[in-house]
């Protein structure tokens, strides 16, 4: 029972990871209707800008708060402005060209990013400084809940929540979700369409900067590959969810969290990354809106 | 007196078809001029280049200031608001959030909310479905939806696209008895798009007639609705 319980925490932990990343994939996709293949790259720019951060001042050797926090600024601020930049050079030019042109793009940033990131970075995993001492916070009947596990989930609760104000009670959230819903008749009435596009890909590439942090600090070992797997699965997680639908990716990433964890823990580890691609295979066959999707009809 | 909107040869091509072969016409302050023809003559892509949602080429000046190169969302600023065909509603959102995106272009919130009282004495059945989801209410309901939205726009030109699509008839004699009083009480132009003719003549000052892309024939909508060809063409008659 113990061990289930701490699986359970791990998996929450690891869920809420994915579904930062995954309400990135999400939003781009209610307001373009395309998948941002490069969003999980810019979450491995995110990762490298707070390690040289780290290493640079040498956070590692005494760990602190401050840090912690200055480290995620600079990922958020980092990753805020790349995905803000390849809006605006990659995608914005093919707007009106035919879907299927973006989304090769879209590869093709990736692929940019990840191997400008082997020849700026080097190849070699580098080892993600510890920027917070991680300790038992408590334990109740031999389950140790770990302070790190609380500030992922913590921090991830509070960037969540500060999202949904945003999108549901500020003006460009408004805007954004008037765009989602129908882009002519928002033009129409005042809403600056390319405006709410970049504010969108500031929004989620923030995310994807938060969660850089979160798993440097949890899975230490960075390579400019790790945006690969780790986008896979969040990009599962949005699909899983429902894409285009904010709450699905967040149900998403956390059903998937705790599926692999589970996976991990009465199975074999081996089957963890296998476990993403099963999934996307019985949704896109029995549900492909996702759980909390909504079939949407494409227009011409 | 100058008009507040004025078109000047207007083309709109979409691919090989040449939708809109120079469409010329004005609306004057404080009138509701009328758009009619058959499905097809170009009526809604003449209030699409007015907004700029499609490229077009000619003239369009809005008191004496040509827009015909700035983008959509720059129009309304300059006081030309649309509701669209088909209404257009925002149907994820509560009547109140598409109201307040009529209103995206302005931050004093006492004016906004002011614009929305009138627009709930307007449409009473908006204030009592004021936080459902738009995409609930009825075709009725929608229209009105689309007609406060571009209302919280202040627009000086309101276009109004087929507002009588789909409506049952009382509803439809409804919103009419609310675009004149809009005419009279804000001194509104009205530019009005419709395939109901008798309506749309009936509520007007002016009108204009199109045939497949062009401007057939114009003139005062009481003569047009006693016109033989009108009657016969467009009237049933």
């Amino acid at each position: 029972m113990n061990e289930f319980i701490q699986h359970i925490i791990n998996g929450i932990s690891m869920g809420a990871i994915y579904a930062l990343i995954a309400l990135g994939y999400t939003m781009v996709y209610g307001i373009l209707q395309f998948i941002n293949f490069a969003h999980a790259d810019i979450y491995m720019v995110g990762a490298f800008a707070s390690y040289y951060l780290a290493r640079f001042f040498q956070l590692g050797e005494h760990p602190h708060w401050s840090w912690f926090f200055i480290a995620l600024g600079l990922s958020t601020l980092v990753c805020a402005l790349l995905g803000f930049a390849i809006e605006k050079i990659a995608y914005r030019p093919l707007r009106k060209s035919p879907k299927l042109n973006i989304l090769i793009t879209a590869i093709g940033v990736s692929l940019f990013l990840e191997y400008a990131g082997q020849l700026l970075f080097g190849v070699d995993p580098k080892l993600f400084p510890p920027l917070l001492t991680e300790s038992v916070l408590f334990s109740i009947g031999g389950i140790n809940v770990m302070s790190l596990d609380v500030i992922i989930l913590g921090i991830s609760i509070l960037a969540m929540f500060v999202l949904h104000r945003v999108v549901y009670h500020s003006k460009l959230g408004k805007a954004m979700r008037a765009v989602s819903q129908n882009s002519t008749v928002a033009a129409m009435l005042g809403i600056s369409i390319d405006r709410v596009i970049s504010f969108t890909f500031i929004l989620g590439s923030s995310l994807a900067g938060i969660a850089a942090v979160l798993v440097g600090m949890r899975y230490p070992k960075i390579e400019p590959m790790m945006g690969m797997l780790m986008g896979t699965k969040a990009f599962v997680a949005a699909v899983l969810g429902g894409i285009g639908s904010l709450p699905g990716a967040v149900l998403g990433g956390l059903i998937m969290g705790l599926s692999e964890e589970m996976v991990v823990g009465y199975l074999q580890s081996t089957y963890r990354d296998a476990l993403s691609f099963g999934i996307l295979i019985v949704i896109l066959i029995f549900k492909p809106t996702g759980l909390l999707g909504t079939k949407r009809i494409e227009k011409v | 007196m100058n008009p507040v909107l004025e078109l000047e040869d207007l083309h709109v091509h979409y691919g090989s078809i040449h939708a809109l072969k120079g469409v010329s016409l004005k609306v004057f302050a404080g009138e509701i001029v009328s758009l009619i023809g058959a499905n097809g003559a170009g009526k809604t892509t003449t209030l699409r280049a007015l907004s700029g949602i499609v490229p077009c080429r000619g003239r369009i000046s809005m008191n004496s200031k040509e827009i015909q190169t700035l983008p959509s969302h720059q129009r309304v600023r300059l006081g030309l608001a649309q509701s669209p065909e088909g209404r257009g509603v925002f149907p994820l959102m509560t009547v109140e959030e598409n109201l307040d995106m009529g209103a995206f272009i302005y931050s004093d919130k006492e004016q906004i909310n002011q614009d929305r009282d009138f627009c709930f004495t307007l449409f009473p059945r908006l204030k009592e479905r004021r936080s459902q989801l738009a995409g609930t209410l009825s075709g009725g309901e929608q229209q009105m939806v689309a007609i406060s939205r571009a209302l919280m726009a202040r627009p000086q030109v309101l276009l109004l696209d087929e507002p009588s699509l789909g409506l049952a008839p009382l509803i439809v004699a409804q919103i009419f008895e609310i675009v004149k009083h809009l005419n009279e009480l804000k001194k509104m132009s009205i530019l009005l798009v419709e395939q109901n003719a008798r309506m749309a003549l009936k509520f007007s000052h002016r009108a204009y007639v199109m045939e497949t892309g062009k401007i057939t024939l114009s003139g005062n909508a009481a003569d047009l609705l006693s016109d033989d060809s009108i009657r016969r063409s467009y009237l049933g008659h």
